[in-house]
């Protein structure tokens, strides 16, 4: 189905299911311990045998040689794969750095072997007594140093958005010159790890040339040809499996060095291989969101139009790696006729940096939300009233291209409202409550929304059941339960009478998971399937699809009314399409909005930061399963306090790594850290995403969180940090004095 | 993890004869820091004492009006214990503060004094660390150094004491007790407990090899205050940057003693004559001397804010 005019009348606004807060389906087997993830799949191959990943212990150099004669004579010890008795591999779909072979190596705990044994410990053991004797070279691994020499580049996140090197509307120097307000300012973020619960793991099993992997990924289309890639062999002897996956946020977007190494472990042992990253190796061995230096300009008249905007982002990375966009949003956010976006990117020695959850928006709105607060407070203008005078409905760069929705006003109005916005004191440091101090600061939230491809196959059969099966991802987020919805709408059955197949690269391809663009292309791909299957059951049945209405498990035609299971009794029928946009995301500019409001408290003495409350209002067209986004909002929102307060990969910038690499040095929120959390969705749909009217959340409940929690921590104390994350060492030295 | 033996005696003299000759050989009680020190091969043990059926699980009084703590009491029924409560609040309250209740349920009284430094260059194989591996070099000095000491340590190790227990035991003059494999017992000051690591800094401790600990005794109740602050950057689950154990009376004389700024908990006796001048006086006695990272100097303005904040707690 081709979708490139705006979406009228379907069976989906019935919104029978659709538009429900339904529980996830899939909860009963995460809670019960029932969801098999990767490494648990202990029935899918016989005899699997336990790999143990060897990453090296330098940040750059060459490995001279590697000793496994200890290791290889070590108990249980099947098979060991060295990086020097494998041809250097290819690169997968988005990867910079090598994934396995070779002597090079290009950043700390690089897979550099394999040890398989018959259990995990032995594996573990045997890795222990590997010699690696390693020709260590000088490495670039501060990114203060290497961004003075940074170049200019163009980038795109991986999750669809993108920049130019440098992008310009008007004049920005002369209108900022000319401005008579004006803001300049220079914003840091740390590198950050995705930090999932379950790590990389995949099981590999051989049967001749071909090749299955249970692994866990996001996407997995690009997984299976990215694995073909990255072993030379077909695609069509690929298969991957995931249907339930432990947490990603875009540290499974792309294949890694687990699925890798348990298909070159199986090849080696002639058996069935498992390979699971050991935390201490994630936060080296793959990827992570990368720091960034941003500097932001914004020139405004003395009544609070902004007519010059500046937002220039440097970021560092292997050698071929991609950018940080983190000017994206400024393009799109406010209304401003002289604009300059700009990317650089330092050459870096460390891990690969790439997507994170809302990769360029996240860190740019951590920079450019703040920059606001500071330009109303320099205004005299109220933060909420600042942003909406500079609102703007059309494409700033372009305007003769409108947003096909935008309500960021009401965003902002309605959380305005909402949180007590009014009863905020806006000169800091002003209200007490015992030892805490108080603020409340709020942001925008922005974030793309990404039109692609997706598949869908669906199935009745003799007993009324309809089957979809899409190779879409369920990361946590609902996908088992928003498609279950859409297939139940389609088909006019209730939701039990559907079951959800996900995962499997035999199934059409879909969307994936990734850049919040999951619900809607991978529910409008279903429903491209559901209007093929609708057909064939008229067809079947002799009545005109055109006004057949299929609801409450029967289909009704004229006076007639047949039950759905009837269309299925010579055998099951099948509906398979998929999605496809045309233009149209070129026609109207499609984005997601938010107000984010956040209230803290910082002790007065010892300038420890805790949130006390949240609310996130978002405009995102039709929300699917109003609780099931919900959850992504707040999971959002917690990842964005964690961003603004402690997350960052502390990097050693002599030995050319990072430090905390362990869940105890990485700190990520805990729950008592994570106060109340409110979330209102506006009421609103999007005929222009796709028939189904909606838009994605799972990004933008991140996106503007941590300028918010600044803003508020501002509001608190009078202090402005510009460095993320906001410890309270960046405080203690302007505290006012306590005792 | 390297393969290991293991025995479960059933004596406190067995255990330490058990370990006696046997360089290799460690006690185990709750395991929660050991076991992953040996998945990581930080530990490497090849001979695994388990001391859990030693009966070591009992909180007594002592003649002297004080509590024996056995050094089986896991972390959970310690700060639990109504007596600890009453009058040594200190210690449940910095017991309270540590790890998770999980980890609290199997941790006990010895094991937490022997937990070893969270650095995170000890943590990883690869690194340079004399703790873990002497003469390596150390490798958070020119480092990442944010969490670590900035007092007691040497040009060897800025590695500091992890924990929140002795902190408060450290305040409280707590007695280490313990038995040598020929049955001889010792009382060690916590003062002398934990020792700095100069260039030695892969001993922790001044236990002698196979030495067990029995117990931990507390004096007679102090009266007073009883305040732990921990300051951490989120609100539970992680080290203390800095702590504060006080233990305060009502004309302001008291005690105090630091965590999470030295390879020990710190106490400086002569400094607490200051107390009733304030924080700022007190902390200048206290961290005399202090040699800060770049990265770790914040401490300083932190514990004196820190104690300043105790010191209030313990008027209002």
């Amino acid at each position: 189905m081709k979708f490139d005019t705006p979406a009228g009348q379907n069976p989906i606004d019935q919104l029978k299911v659709v538009g429900k807060p339904t529980d996830r389906i899939d909860g009963p087997y995460k809670t019960t311990g029932t969801a098999p993830y990767a490494y648990e799949r202990h029935d899918v191959a016989p005899n699997q045998a336990y790999g143990y990943v060897l990453g090296a212990g330098i940040g750059k150099g060459r490995l001279r040689a590697l000793n496994t004669a200890t290791a290889r004579r070590a108990p249980g010890v099947i098979a060991i794969v060295s990086t020097l008795d494998t041809p250097k591999l290819g690169l997968g779909r988005m990867n910079t750095a090598n994934l396995f072979g070779g002597a090079e190596i290009q950043h700390y705990h690089q897979a550099i072997a394999l040890v398989v044994a018959e259990t995990f410990e032995q594996a573990r053991a045997a890795a222990f007594l590997i010699r690696a004797d390693y020709a260590a070279e000088p490495g670039a691994f501060d990114l203060d140093v290497a961004a003075k020499s940074a170049k200019p580049v163009e980038g795109g996140s991986g999750e669809g958005s993108g920049s130019g090197a440098e992008d310009r509307v008007g004049d920005f120097e002369k209108a900022f010159a000319e401005a008579p307000v004006q803001f300049d300012e220079t914003f840091t973020t740390p590198d950050e790890s995705h930090a999932m619960m379950e790590p990389h793991a995949s099981i590999a099993a051989w049967d001749g040339d071909k090749l299955t992997l249970w692994t866990s990924n996001q996407m997995i289309a690009w997984g299976k040809g990215s694995v073909a890639k990255i072993l030379g062999i077909k695609p069509e002897n690929v298969r991957i499996d995931s249907p339930y996956i432990g947490g990603g946020f875009g540290g499974k977007l792309f294949v890694r060095s687990d699925a890798i190494l348990a298909a070159l472990g199986a090849k080696a042992a002639g058996r069935p291989v498992k390979v699971a990253l050991t935390r201490p190796l994630i936060a080296n061995n793959t990827t992570h969101r990368p720091a960034t230096i941003q500097r932001i300009r914004i020139g405004a008249t003395k009544d609070g139009q902004i007519t010059a905007i500046a937002h220039e982002s440097t970021s560092g990375n292997l050698p071929d790696g991609r950018p940080e966009t983190a000017v994206d949003q400024t393009k799109l956010l406010y209304a401003g006729a002289n604009r300059l976006t700009a990317l650089k990117l330092a050459h870096l020695d460390l891990p690969e940096g790439n997507a994170m959850r809302a990769p360029g928006e996240a860190p740019g709105l951590m920079a450019l939300e703040i920059a606001m607060d500071e330009m109303a407070e320099r205004l005299g203008l109220d933060p909420v009233a600042f942003r909406i005078r500079n609102d703007t409905q059309v494409d700033p760069g372009h305007p003769d291209r409108p947003f096909s929705h935008r309500n960021l006003v009401g965003c902002l109005e309605q959380g305005a409202e909402r949180f007590g916005w009014g009863k905020r004191n806006p000169k800091p440091g002003q209200v007490r409550d015992g030892h805490w101090l108080i603020g409340i600061g709020m942001a925008a939230g922005f974030r793309n929304n990404m039109l692609t491809k997706s598949g869908a196959r669906v199935r009745l059969d003799a007993k009324g059941v309809v089957t979809v099966e899409t190779d879409m991802t369920d990361i946590g987020t609902g996908s088992y339960t928003i498609i279950a919805q859409t297939a139940a709408e389609m088909m006019g059955l209730p939701l039990e009478r559907v079951v959800v197949r996900l995962g499997d690269s035999d199934f059409p391809a879909s969307a994936g998971s990734g850049g919040q663009w999951g619900a809607n292309n991978s529910t409008a791909g279903v429903y491209a399937a559901c209007v093929k299957l609708r057909e064939a059951v008229a067809q079947k049945l002799g009545v005109n699809s055109a006004d057949a209405v299929f609801a409450e498990g029967e289909v009704r035609s004229g006076n007639r009314a047949m039950p759905l299971a009837e269309a299925a009794t010579d055998g099951d029928l099948t509906g398979e399409d998929f999605i496809e946009y045309g233009d149209i995301s070129k026609q109207k500019q499609q984005s997601t909005f938010a107000g984010h409001f956040v209230e803290v408290g910082v002790d007065m003495h010892t300038a420890e930061i805790r949130v006390r409350r949240m609310l996130a209002v978002c405009a995102a067209g039709r929300i699917l399963n109003p609780k099931s986004a919900r959850s992504q909002v707040i999971g959002g929102m917690t990842m964005g306090v964690g961003g603004a307060l402690m997350e960052e990969l502390a990097v050693d910038t002599k030995r050319g790594f990072f430090v905390n690499h362990d869940l105890a040095g990485y700190e990520v929120p805990v729950h008592a850290d994570i106060p109340h959390q409110e979330v209102i969705f506006l009421d609103e749909v999007d005929p222009m995403s796709s028939p189904m009217k909606a838009k994605g959340v799972g990004e933008l409940g991140i996106c503007g969180v941590g300028a918010a929690v600044a803003n508020a921590v501002y509001n608190a104390t009078g202090i402005r940090v510009r460095d993320y994350p906001i410890t309270l060492d960046k405080l203690l030295d302007r505290m006012p004095d306590a005792a | 993890m390297k393969s290991f033996t293991y025995e479960r005696p059933s004596t406190p003299a067995q255990a330490a004869q058990a370990l006696s000759g046997k360089p290799n050989a460690k006690f185990i009680a709750g395991g929660t820091n050991l076991l992953d020190l040996m998945k990581l091969q930080i530990e490497t043990p090849t001979h695994l004492v388990d001391v859990n059926g030693l009966g070591l699980d009992k909180i007594e009084a002592t003649p002297e009006g004080g509590l024996r703590v056995g050094a089986l009491v896991r972390n959970t029924d310690l700060a639990a214990d109504a007596r600890v409560r009453k009058d040594y609040a200190v210690l449940s309250r910095a017991l309270l503060a540590g790890a998770s209740g999980q980890l609290r349920n199997k941790a006990t009284t010895a094991g937490n004094l022997l937990q070893r430094t969270r650095c995170p260059y000890f943590y990883d194989t690869a690194q340079p660390c004399n703790k873990r591996q002497p003469g390596s070099g150390c490798g958070a000095l020119a480092g990442v150094s944010r969490t670590l000491a900035i007092i007691g340590a040497s040009e060897a190790c800025i590695a500091t004491h992890p924990g929140d227990m002795a902190v408060a035991m450290r305040v409280l003059d707590a007695t280490v007790e313990t038995v040598d494999a020929r049955g001889n017992a010792r009382r060690i000051p916590m003062a002398e407990f934990h020792r700095l690591p100069g260039d030695r800094p892969e001993i922790d401790t001044t236990l002698k090899p196979g030495e067990l600990i029995t117990a931990v005794t507390l004096p007679k109740p102090l009266g007073g205050k009883h305040i732990y602050r921990k300051v951490r950057d989120r609100a539970s689950y992680a080290y203390a940057l800095v702590s504060v154990a006080a233990v305060i009376q009502p004309d302001g004389s008291g005690r105090v003693a630091l965590g999470g700024i030295a390879p020990k908990p710190w106490r400086v006796e002569a400094a607490e004559g200051v107390l009733p001048k304030g924080a700022r006086a007190t902390t200048e006695q206290l961290l005399a001397g202090a040699k800060p990272t770049h990265d770790n100097a914040y401490k300083i303005k932190l514990a004196e804010r820190t104690l300043g904040a105790a010191l209030i707690e313990a008027r209002a």
